[in-house]
């Protein structure tokens, strides 16, 4: 498992890669913070959907945790492109029949990847954690929102939970674009269908079929990121999301145990 | 069958089938340790999915196979000992060659510090920092042979090894293969240069329609087709007389071009130069020449030259 995880991460740490996703997770961090704060008198809305996050909701000491969790639907979006694209390259490349040679266990295969890209997605959803309660903390004067509350305990202990939430909704996102990578073996299928159906099709449905979001993965995922919402509780939304998961992955490691490895 | 140290591949009966397509039909054959096997047959006759089948990638639909002792069932137990390339060679375009390596490298547990050294023997000693989406066919060609050899193997499986490389690439890479067995290692090669298959190989496997239709020595097979007689005469006229002769003996034979081709054994060609001699014909050349790899390959396989 050791050695697999070090193979898959020299290819993920390659500068283009590694660096160019980094960027991307700060810069997306970046605007949904700077939104928040920036945007606080527009009629607009300042977050999500047009809604508006008023000085009372920042000021609190979970104020500090808002514009963190605002990313995680993008930051999730990264993970599912990163997940995806790693994992379906080896059908496109061909490179899988050099891993399989190299380490014929193929589920140990699949788990060293895995690991290696939650690793790729841990470091991404700390930088954007830094990121946010940095330009936070700068903001915050301007945008005239007191952060008196954000340095007490019950800020650092919501901080806590909200990290852990935002890198679970990250790691599903991924963990979809594994499965999809899996099942399509290619990149851009696995990309754009992953993305057209949590981006879009999700959100029509959620739209015109009353309390379907419930039982949507993406929206699942969005509720596990705030810790819970209008659209399912927490433990409804960890449960559910759980199950499809644990379908999906289980589908794609019977899949991968024993397809041909013919291209 | 299982577990004979002196076998380095052992195939009983493999069969891969794909609906009701057959690719592979009951291959039964064996590679001796520490030899060079070559594994011809024309486009499409089963190689590659035999070979995939000998490393694991995909299932036999019946039969059974050994490499190094080990059942194919479990190749977690012998690839360590294999270097493979199969269809071609396949990495990362975005990483360099070296970095190819050392992915691999990582995987299978073996050294990093390794890698220039084989990059230098595979002539890519300069090249290993480019990325390997801008290599030409013939490096990628031997990166995927540095790649195969990067676990020290006991056995070399090779898929069309020398595709895509110049002529005195082709020469390295025999010279490179025939040290290697001389070191012990056994290499099973696939190629369709069949004069350096003929050059290199102790022993071929010899498919067509998924069946296996020789499998042994290479001298063998050569011996077991008809061996010619290339005679030439002082004077032309002579050639329809020694024709004639080797008729009366029991030999068939033409003329072409200026050379009369009889069918008969290397044994028989001082018996030709007595008869011809005893009726006055003077030979200026006379040599028994053994049917090339080709021949034999397209004369076994029914291929189109």
């Amino acid at each position: 498992m050791n050695r697999v995880f070090r193979a898959e991460w020299r290819k993920l740490r390659r500068p283009t890669l590694f660096y160019g996703t980094l960027i991307a997770v700060m810069g997306v961090t970046a605007l949904v913070t700077s939104l928040l704060f920036l945007m606080i008198d527009s009629g607009n809305g300042n977050s999500r959907e047009g809604q508006l996050i008023n000085r009372q909701v920042l000021s609190s000491f979970k104020g500090i945790t808002i514009g963190f969790s605002g990313s995680a639907g993008l930051l999730g979006l990264v993970a599912l492109c990163v997940f995806a694209s790693q994992t379906a390259q080896e059908y496109t490349y061909g490179t899988l029949r050099n891993l399989l040679v190299r380490q014929p266990k193929r589920m140990t295969l699949l788990a060293g990847k895995f690991i290696s890209m939650a690793l790729f997605s841990l470091i991404s959803v700390i930088l954007s954690a830094a990121v946010s309660i940095g330009l936070a903390f700068a903001l915050a004067e301007r945008a005239k929102v007191s952060s008196e509350l954000w340095t007490t305990a019950d800020a650092r202990t919501a901080l806590i939970h909200t990290f852990i939430n935002v890198f679970l909704s990250v790691i599903a996102f991924g963990t979809i674009g594994m499965i999809l990578g899996l099942l399509l073996r290619s990149p851009i299928s696995a990309i754009s269908i992953g993305v057209a159906w949590l981006l879009v099709i999700e959100t029509i449905l959620s739209a015109v079929v009353k309390n379907s979001a419930q039982w949507m993965p993406g929206q699942l995922i969005n509720s596990i990121a705030s810790g819970g919402d209008f659209n399912a509780s927490y433990s409804h939304a960890i449960t559910t999301l759980l199950g499809y998961l644990a379908f999906g992955v289980l589908v794609v490691a019977v899949l991968f145990r024993h397809r041909d490895v013919s291209n | 069958m299982f577990n004979k140290p002196e076998i380095a591949i052992s195939a009983t009966d493999l069969t891969k089938k794909y609906g009701d397509r057959v690719a592979v039909s009951h291959a039964t054959f064996e590679v001796s340790l520490g030899t060079v096997c070559g594994f011809v047959g024309p486009n499409g006759s089963g190689k590659t999915t035999t070979m995939r089948m000998l490393l694991g990638l995909i299932s036999p639909t019946a039969g059974t196979a050994t490499i190094l002792g080990e059942s194919i069932n479990h190749p977690e137990r012998y690839l360590h000992r294999v270097g493979a390339m199969i269809e071609g060679p396949a990495f990362y375009p975005a990483l360099s060659g070296a970095e190819n390596l050392r992915v691999l490298a990582d995987l299978g547990g073996y050294s990093i510090h390794q890698i220039q050294d084989l990059l230098e023997r595979v002539g890519l000693g300069d090249r290993g920092d480019s990325k390997y989406k801008t290599y030409s066919l013939g490096m990628k060609q031997r990166l995927g042979i540095a790649a195969a050899l990067l676990p020290n193997p006991h056995l070399l499986v090779l898929d069309e090894p020398t595709n895509g490389l110049d002529p005195a690439g082709i020469q390295e890479i025999r010279e490179l293969l025939r040290t290697l067995a001389d070191d012990g290692t056994t290499v099973f090669i696939s190629s369709h240069l069949l004069s350096e298959i003929e050059m290199i190989s102790d022993s071929l496997v010899m498919l067509r329609k998924g069946e296996v239709i020789f499998a042994g020595k290479t001298q063998d097979l050569l011996l077991r087709q008809q061996p010619t007689i290339m005679a030439r005469s002082l004077d032309p006229k002579d050639l329809l007389r020694l024709v004639q002769i080797a008729h009366d003996a029991g030999h068939e034979g033409s003329i072409i071009n200026d050379t009369a081709h009889i069918l008969g054994p290397t044994q028989w060609a001082p018996v030709l130069n007595r008869l011809a001699f005893d009726s006055g014909i003077v030979l200026a050349q006379l040599a028994p020449v053994l049917p090339s790899l080709e021949e034999t390959f397209f004369e076994m396989t029914g291929d189109q030259k």
